[in-house]
């Protein structure tokens, strides 16, 4: 007798635990449509505001390849990603999806088929946005040439390999509705927050992340590491040192040479491009939002840069280094310091940051020609210099700058950086 | 002192560190084949290979340079026995006023040492850094692609 009833309640918390599992980790599919309804150009229009304001084109475009077609890889601690094809292709791309299943996807992190997303896919983010927005996101989409591409197959490690346990995730960091604008705060401000917090995404990468890969909510802003590259904080610009003002910002947001500043790079820089998109008032109202995150407590003050220390020996071969490499560009003579108030290097970001990452990176990768309309060029000095070479640089840049805090560890960063990237 | 090789060539130089490998190979050993075009590295006419990576000559310091290898457009070949890629310049006819051909051929050797089958796409992209302001680049395309269709050996 006793010995069926613990039978019978194993099995009972058995059966449980499959349908909480059941209904945990299983979405339905949503049914196919081969006919999507032509939109009209105003509707196509803001579509593609929303889509550039989303970055979407930024992941979902690979280097070469066809716009939205997917195909870029995102490494991330728990294995490789590509993004997919989200052109209107039937078979390979999303042509086949309708708006309840595009904003199932946008809001939940679910694909028409009911499969689990990674959350690589900022849903998180996508699911604040409002339905007229998602619907006219929607409409742009697939309204853009149709590609055939199927992505590579995804590299994951064991377990995350397993689709069904984002379900998990999201149990943890799936949360909020669609944005309401705070009624005692500016309509500028407002919009800045909605795209900030929605379509920008931007704590993504602005944020660190947790083991398993969620922002930190405590933290949000607080700076995080993407590709690489540090992400810098973004609480108390205008406090700083070296502080931003809402013209600088719209301008290096634009894509453009932020005076006194300099311009963005790496990862930024795309994203920048993408901004210069979109109404110029859209630019100005994500500046005004940012600006306004104070510092908080958790930020802990770094004490402000001073320079003039006697330069060590590995300086002085750096000052060499610099005459021969950099000092036709950024030299206080040349002739590229007078376009567009372009900064002295001393009080670029990337000098100034406590990381020396994003100068190591500029130096080896440079920055790629790009769409804005005077390019921030930089030629790669990846194969030019070695690694003691580019150490030997910073060095005398940091003491040039912020002499009172030298960055430690030099060498073992431009080795993992180094190590990292596949250059061509 | 600086120790450079240069063209598989030892060379003793006395000259400071932070001179730029360009103004050593033209003024102190005579190589002119690598041009002077912008100084900034945006234009390539300075190109040459350092550990066979191409590199902007006009940017890159000497005192960078210890234990590496430089090779210049004059290594590729000379006037009565030219290297493939000089050759199919000269066939296609890819040079107008020149000035950017040596940095051209210098970067092209660079990929098909390591791709000898690059698609057009590749070579586009490999070449891109490289401005010839007299637009021959549809025969410089030309050029490369015959090597390739050779089997791009170079």
């Amino acid at each position: 007798m006793k010995r069926k009833t613990i039978i019978g309640a194993v099995l009972a918390i058995g059966v449980a635990g499959l349908g909480f599992a059941f209904w945990m980790m299983w979405r339905p599919e949503i049914a196919t449509v081969s006919q999507h309804l032509n939109a009209d150009r105003e509707t196509l229009d803001r579509g593609r505001r929303v889509v550039e304001a989303g970055d979407c084109a930024v992941c979902h475009t690979r280097p070469g390849g066809a716009y939205m077609a997917g195909g870029l890889p995102l490494v991330t601690p728990f294995g490789t990603l590509f993004t997919t094809n989200i052109t209107p292709d039937p078979q390979s791309g999303i042509g086949q999806w309708s708006l309840d299943a595009f904003e199932r996807a946008m809001r939940e992190g679910i694909a028409r088929d009911g499969h689990f997303l990674y959350p690589a896919f900022p849903y998180v983010h996508y699911r604040k946005l409002s339905d007229a927005d998602i619907a006219d996101a929607y409409a742009f989409l697939m309204s853009v040439d149709p590609i055939k591409y199927t992505a590579p197959e995804n590299h994951m490690v064991f377990p995350m390999n397993f689709r069904p346990l984002v379900s998990f995730w999201n149990l943890l960091f799936l949360h909020g509705d669609p944005l309401e604008p705070l009624p005692n705060r500016s309509a500028q401000w407002n919009r800045g927050r909605y795209l900030v917090e929605g379509a920008g995404h931007c704590s993504s990468c602005h944020s660190p992340l947790n083991l398993i890969g969620g922002e930190k909510g405590s933290e949000l802003f607080n700076g995080g590491v993407v590709d690489g590259w540090t992400a810098p904080a973004l609480h108390g610009m205008t406090e700083a040192q070296h502080p931003w003002n809402e013209a600088q910002l719209v301008a290096y947001l634009t894509g453009e040479v932020a005076e006194g500043h300099g311009a963005a790079a790496g990862p930024m820089l795309p994203v920048s491009l993408s901004i210069a998109q979109l109404p110029a008032e859209d630019a100005h109202a994500i500046a005004q939002y940012i600006l306004d995150l104070k510092k908080t407590s958790s930020d802990a003050p770094s004490p402000p840069c001073t320079s003039g220390v006697k330069p060590s020996a590995t300086a002085l071969r750096g000052a060499a280094l610099f005459e021969g490499a950099c000092a036709s560009c950024h030299g206080r003579a040349a002739p590229m310091r007078v376009i567009e108030s372009r900064p002295a290097l001393a009080n670029t970001s990337a000098v100034r940051a406590d990381s020396p990452r994003n100068l190591i990176q500029t130096i080896l990768q440079g920055i790629p020609m790009s769409s804005a309309a005077s390019s921030h060029y930089m030629p790669a000095f990846a194969h030019n210099l070695d690694d003691t070479h580019v150490a030997a640089l910073a060095e005398y840049l940091r003491n040039e700058s912020c002499a009172n805090r030298p960055w430690t560890d030099l060498d073992k960063t431009i080795k993992s950086i180094r190590a990292q990237e596949q250059q061509p | 002192m600086i120790t450079l090789d240069i063209n598989g060539k030892t060379h003793e130089l006395d000259i400071a560190d932070d001179m730029p490998l360009l103004y050593a190979l033209r003024n102190q050993v005579g190589l002119n084949g690598a041009k002077y075009g912008c100084g900034l590295g945006q234009c390539g006419a300075c190109t040459v290979l350092v550990n066979d990576k191409p590199v902007f000559s006009c940017l890159t310091p000497c005192g960078a340079l210890a234990g590496k290898s430089v090779r210049t457009v004059e290594s590729l070949g000379s006037v009565d026995q030219p290297g493939p890629l000089q050759k199919a310049f000269i066939d296609e006819q890819a040079a107008q006023c020149g000035y950017c051909i040596a940095g051209m051929i210098v970067r092209a050797q660079a990929l098909l040492e390591a791709n000898p089958h690059p698609d057009d796409e590749t070579i586009r992209r490999h070449m891109a850094p490289n401005l010839c302001r007299c637009g021959t680049h549809v025969r410089i395309f030309a050029a490369i692609k015959s090597v390739v269709a050779q089997g791009g050996k170079v």
